[in-house]
């Protein structure tokens, strides 16, 4: 198969995949910095493009809350937004989730106010992540990209929605060489679209998003928590077989020279990239440092990162929000929770880094893993919570 | 339009067996509604009363496609309907013409979903929205909206012994749809069910958004016996509280001309949420109310006069 290789920043490699994928309906509403996919595509729209009905609604509620129409009669239906925006969303997240609708929401992870700041931080994805929606981290616009079309088909594999994420400015608006895959290879590769039912079925009506009392409430929502463990199937499936076709095998993680690690960082998103970087630097000066990153936050594989943590001397877990519970970030509470039956656990730590897009450097992470070292060799943790890269 | 006697005939598509109060006027009107529709209709209600009696799991009300998402937005939920079933058209998987009917109580349009519906009539989505409105939010236990009548009695605006219930008067939201130019919009109240369903008939055969506000008279929140409805629902009518009226393609008609406009107190002495305003002391609030009643419908006959 003939790759294009294109240099496109993040916003317009997802805006990209949307044209792709060809949705039903894109019911959306511009938010910095994602705006730009809403645009793109609206142009998509207005060239004849796509096939896309466009609902430019007039806010994020509306939007979500048309999407879970347009989904529940039977359309393919995407959305994009950030920060705030998801947050305004919020309500409609659960509802989304509740009826089983696989809706994609192409997310630009952007610090929640207040103050109010523009830049990257995971603090809106993060207090979406109990929402019943799958979550795709990515690192690069590629895999802003590839984590698009792939959640379009896990989401209607097992029916719930599920967003992919990609950093404020440091993805959304960066160009990057991306390797784009032909139209039609995407079509087949979604294939036919999958709904759970359709309200348009006028011969066969159904009543929708009823009232649900003590009596069966707690059997419909066990439902969509066992969805959420068959994602875990669906993701390793679709992940292998984009990599079959595409060439890139997706899983859980990326695993960066772990196979012999005694330390790693822990992280997911835009900065495995810089961490890579120290990583490299660290192995030439012969110290067996490692990453792995977190591509798939909901599901949790808490299983799978245990197998591959267990082994290692010591862990730092980098968090880009802070969980306000004076206990370190969303993702240090996951890794952590999940070593606690096993025998073998490595030190692990969690440090706070680049709320409202601060910067991360490579020194800083590189701080990191020496903090790392010095605790490997004292045998215990010194600060279990920490921040890194802010004034104190 | 269909007869009484042919409407009568029609199975129901809002069945019996709900779960709404004696003498709820919101049920008979999604009854009238729905039979006039017909069942080539998706209905998308917002949180309240009439989502709440009508679907409890695993029981439903609805022998047509019925879909609930929150209380404010009724309206967006089926802008996303009407997108699909465009995109379906255009594709041929779908050919009937189907009827998207939103609906809402006075909270969930007036309030909370007022964003909602704006947003849908501006895009234009061929959709009709209803509300029913009785003038509080009566599913959480009668708590004031900007439906609720100047001078009446809810729990969030009660008649105390330094003010005597609802300080303002209540929002004119008709005329705010109206404002925002779509083809046709009406008041109706159900103990019209000639005039209510033959405004149903015409806002379906419209292409485009649509809106009516329907009157819905609530035994419990106004505080009057269940078999009154009707009669109150006529009243509100008849002292012109609620004038039955449609708007054209901007052109205002009256539907419905009182012989002789009744004095406000007709209507609120049957109902205990005016218990109040009864008393001599309050004798300066009836006569707000009156007035401002009377400006309404002396606005309302001019704009008839000048075809506006």
């Amino acid at each position: 198969m003939e790759k294009m290789i294109v240099a496109k920043t993040g916003n317009e490699a997802m805006a990209e995949a949307m044209r792709q994928i060809n949705p039903d309906v894109v019911a959306a509403y511009p938010i910095t910095p994602a705006t730009e996919v809403v645009q793109l595509f609206s142009k998509f729209v207005a060239d004849g493009r796509v096939d896309t009905e466009f609902v430019p609604v007039e806010s994020e509620h509306s939007a979500l809350s048309a999407c879970v129409g347009a989904a529940a009669a039977g359309g393919r239906v995407m959305t994009s937004t950030a920060s705030q925006g998801l947050a305004l969303m919020h309500e409609v997240l659960f509802i989304a989730a509740g009826l089983r609708l696989p809706i994609v929401i192409c997310e630009v992870n952007r610090s929640l106010s207040g103050p109010i700041n523009i830049h990257c931080d995971h603090s809106d994805t993060m207090a979406a992540r109990d929402s019943g929606w799958i979550q795709l981290y990515s690192e690069d616009s590629q895999e802003a990209y590839n984590n698009t079309i792939q959640a379009m088909k896990i989401a209607e594999k097992v029916f719930l929605p599920a967003m992919v994420t990609a950093d404020a400015f440091i993805i959304s608006h960066s160009l990057e060489r991306l390797e784009l895959i032909p139209d039609e290879e995407v079509q087949s590769f979604l294939g036919k679209h999958q709904k759970p039912y359709d309200l348009l079925d006028l011969d066969n009506p159904i009543t929708l998003g009823g009232l649900d009392l003590q009596d069966y409430f707690f059997e419909h929502k066990r439902q969509e928590i066992e969805a959420m463990k068959d994602a875990k199937e669906a993701i390793i499936e679709v992940g292998k077989e984009f990599g079959k076709i595409f060439g890139t095998e997706y899983g859980f993680f990326e695993k960066y020279r772990m196979d012999d690690a005694d330390i790693a960082i822990i992280t997911l998103g835009s900065s495995a990239g810089t961490t890579k970087v120290v990583v490299d630097a660290l192995r030439k000066q012969g110290k067996k440092a490692g990453l792995l990153k977190i591509r798939v936050f909901r599901p949790f594989a808490n299983k799978e990162l245990k197998k591959e943590i267990e082994n290692l001397k010591a862990v730092a877990v980098l968090d880009r929000a802070d969980g306000m519970s004076s206990f370190g970030g969303p993702v240090f509470h996951e890794v952590r929770s999940c070593m606690y039956e096993s025998e073998k656990k490595p030190l692990t730590k969690n440090y706070i880094y680049g709320l409202g897009g601060r910067d991360i450097f490579p020194e800083d992470i590189e701080t990191v893993y020496n903090d790392l070292y010095k605790d490997v060799e004292k045998g215990k943790i010194e600060n279990l919570i920490n921040y890194l890269g802010v004034r104190e | 339009m269909a007869s009484l006697k042919q409407l009568s005939a029609e199975k129901d598509l809002f069945a019996s067996g709900h779960r709404a109060c004696a003498g709820c006027g919101a049920s008979v009107i999604l009854r009238q509604v729905s039979l006039t529709a017909g069942k080539d209709t998706v209905f998308v209600g917002a949180t309240g009363c009439m989502e709440v009696v009508s679907t409890i799991f695993p029981y439903t009300a609805w022998k047509i496609p019925f879909l609930h998402n929150a209380f404010e937005n009724s309206a967006a939920t089926a802008s996303g309907v009407e997108a699909t079933y465009r995109a379906l058209k255009k594709r041929g998987e779908i050919t009937k013409k189907v009827n998207i009917i939103a609906f809402g109580g006075d909270g969930g349009t007036y309030d909370i979903g007022f964003q909602s519906l704006s947003g849908a009539m501006e895009r234009r989505h061929n959709m009709l929205y209803i509300c029913y409105n009785n003038e509080a939010y009566m599913n959480t236990g009668i708590q004031r909206s900007s439906a609720t009548p100047f001078g009446a009695h809810t729990t969030t605006s009660p008649a105390g012994t330094v003010i005597p219930g609802k300080q303002q008067f209540p929002k004119d939201l008709t005329e705010a749809i109206a404002a925002h130019d779509i083809p046709f919009v009406a008041q109706a109240a159900p103990h019209n069910w000639a005039d209510l369903t033959r405004k149903v008939t015409k806002a379906l055969s419209i292409d485009g958004p649509t809106f009516i506000n329907i009157l819905s008279p609530c035994p419990l929140g106004w505080a009057y016996p269940p078999n009154l409805t009707m009669k109150i629902s006529k009243l509100a009518a008849e002292t012109c509280f609620w004038p039955l009226y449609e708007v054209e393609n901007g052109v205002h008609k009256i539907n419905f001309k009182p012989k002789e406009k009744k004095p406000i107190t007709e209507w609120m002495k049957l109902q205990g949420r005016f218990r109040h305003l009864l008393k001599e002391e309050n004798a300066h609030i009836i006569e707000l109310a009156q007035q401002e009643i009377d400006r309404k419908w002396n606005r309302l006959l001019r704009m008839v006069e000048a075809k506006i």
